[in-house]
């Protein structure tokens, strides 16, 4: 196997490609003269951050616990209403509709109210991030439970299976790949949600960081925000990939890597 | 509707079939007046109409026909996964109105469990029964040997070839060792060469046990081959137009396909199937 397909081959192409950039956009600002409240040279933004560490950290944090828990929440919640909708043809009329009609709202419309409701702090973050993120782990997870085989079904109800049984043995291990699918969407969604509604009133989170800076043209530490805002939307879309792998190690895209040995059994 | 078929035959002996050594030739499945039809929006569909059969204690039973003719549904009748229109199907004199306990089941396509070990699809109606999984694990690999499969229990299913996917669902289907196996047209989606061997295991399986077997299948040779009876089947309405004795030594090689006796019984099925239409004539 040649080395830029192992593993440590990968990162460092990856870091090459990231500082080949980087080094394209310092030389261009030098070259061009590029004033800092226009295009601020990576260095810049660098320094900005390396000479305040902990109030970046601290802003960094807070968007990051207002997403973490707006996710969080809608994978609870989201979990829950799919199995109504799965199970209850009553639930599926009602609540699904009623979910479709919630998601065609553009969720920053609803953000002011939010913040009406439950003051500046986090709570209409967190309740965002929820709002936003909740409808395609609804979705997704519906789907997954949905598509057992019905051969499977009927194996489940010959071996004279109780609703909970087939639900936990047999439903839910299928639909987890689909779940984390959703999941994967509603965890970029859940960051911006929470973006969104710093924007709208806050007092900390990255979202403060780029909405008071903006007014004193201080670019350079919007686009210091703007770095750390791609950095934990990576690493928090990595961390649902990586609880991907641990859970459903025997999903289809993971066969090719080799043979894969015996897998943890995830979902007994 | 006819309540039972009147062929003079005494009343089953309901509770009388419990000693499980020789009893072939007593009734354990009665089907009397079975009528199942689907209504969709382009009208009813007659899948079944007037099925009368009974399944014997003991006996490898083969359902044959062509596809659409209604012998899947049959199977599913017999294991309690459809409402009948019409009819009964009692199993021991019991009528089947929920899937019965003592009765494995064994699907075309496998549906094995992509997230347990070969091992722990086998036990997984142990489980289910809210059994110790502990205390049948040797019985699972005792069943796994059999069909030569004991050094791949803790491999996961997609690892496997397809025969062998298909023999972990039959050790799934006997692992609580039911009198009664269904099986519907398990060897269906396998190559030849791989459902010749899975038919001659089967078939030493069902020697060895004498298990109620009920098998579903197009495969003329297949159904002759294992079958103490095959039960020939037409379609629009689903119905069975002939119940065939095979008279064949036991046991069976797979050379006894070349025989006269085996040849007369795939030729009669086949004029069978050419009286109705089914099969365009030979040249």
């Amino acid at each position: 196997m040649d080395f830029w397909s192992t593993r440590n081959g990968r990162i460092l192409n990856v870091a090459l490609v990231l500082f080949g950039f980087g080094l394209i956009w310092e030389g261009a600002v030098i070259v061009f003269g590029i004033k800092p409240f226009l295009l601020p040279a990576p260095s810049r933004v660098l320094a900005d951050i390396a000479a305040e560490p902990l109030w970046y950290g601290m802003h960094t944090l807070e968007t990051l616990k207002e997403t973490a828990l707006g996710f969080l929440l809608a994978v609870v919640v989201g979990l829950a209403m799919a199995i109504g909708i799965v199970f209850s043809r009553f639930v599926e009329q009602t609540l699904y509709t009623f979910l479709v009609a919630i998601n065609s709202i553009p969720k920053v419309a609803v953000a002011p109210l939010f913040i009406v409701w439950f003051g500046a702090g986090i709570e209409p973050k967190v309740a965002i991030a929820f709002l936003i993120a909740v409808f395609p782990i609804v979705i997704d997870t519906v789907l997954g439970l949905r598509s057992v085989e019905p051969d499977m079904l009927d194996l489940a109800r010959s071996m004279r299976g109780s609703a909970m049984q087939t639900l936990w043995k047999i439903r839910f291990p299928t639909a987890l790949p689909s779940m984390f699918a959703g999941m994967k969407v509603g965890i970029s969604f859940a960051f911006i949600g929470s973006i969104v509604g710093e924007f709208v009133a806050s007092q900390a989170g990255l979202g403060f960081v780029i909405d008071s800076a903006q007014p004193t043209f201080d670019t350079t530490r919007i686009f210091a925000a703007i770095l750390l805002l791609a950095v934990v939307g990576t690493i928090l879309f990595y961390t649902v990939e990586l609880a991907e792998r641990a859970f459903v190690p025997w999903h289809v895209s993971r066969r090719r890597e080799g043979t894969a040995g015996p897998a943890p059994q995830a979902a007994h | 509707m006819a309540a039972l078929p009147g062929d003079g035959a005494p009343a089953a002996p309901a509770g009388a079939a419990g000693a499980s050594g020789d009893g072939i030739g007593e009734p354990y499945v009665r089907i009397a007046g079975l009528d199942k039809t689907y209504h969709s929006e382009r009208g009813d569909v007659e899948a079944l109409k007037a099925i009368d059969l009974d399944i014997r204690n003991g006996e490898f039973i083969s359902v044959l026909g062509p596809s659409g003719c209604g012998k899947s549904t049959l199977l599913k009748c017999i294991a309690g996964l459809e409402d009948l229109t019409a009819g009964d199907v009692a199993i021991r004199g019991q009528p089947v109105v929920e899937p019965p306990r003592d009765t494995g089941i064994v699907f075309q396509r496998d549906v094995l469990l992509d997230w347990r070990s070969v091992l722990d699809n086998v036990l997984l109606p142990i489980e289910f029964a809210r059994l110790r999984t502990g205390e049948w694990r040797d019985k699972a690999l005792e069943l796994l040997h059999l069909f030569e499969l004991e050094d791949f229990a803790d491999r996961y299913p997609w690892e496997l070839s397809g025969g062998m996917r298909q023999r972990v669902a039959i050790c799934r289907g006997l692992i609580r060792d039911p009198s009664l196996l269904l099986m519907d047209e398990p060897f269906g989606a396998l190559d030849a060469i791989t459902r010749d061997e899975l038919n001659l295991e089967l078939e030493r399986m069902w020697e060895a046990t004498h298990k109620t077997i009920v098998f579903i299948t197009h495969s003329i040779p297949e159904a002759v081959f294992l079958s103490s009876r095959v039960v020939v089947m037409s379609r629009n309405p689903g119905r069975i137009v002939e119940i065939l004795d095979i008279d064949l030594d036991r046991p069976r090689a797979l050379d006894i396909r070349e025989t006269p006796a085996f040849s007369g019984y795939v030729r009669h099925i086949r004029e069978i199937f050419e009286g109705l239409g089914v099969m365009k004539r030979g040249q």
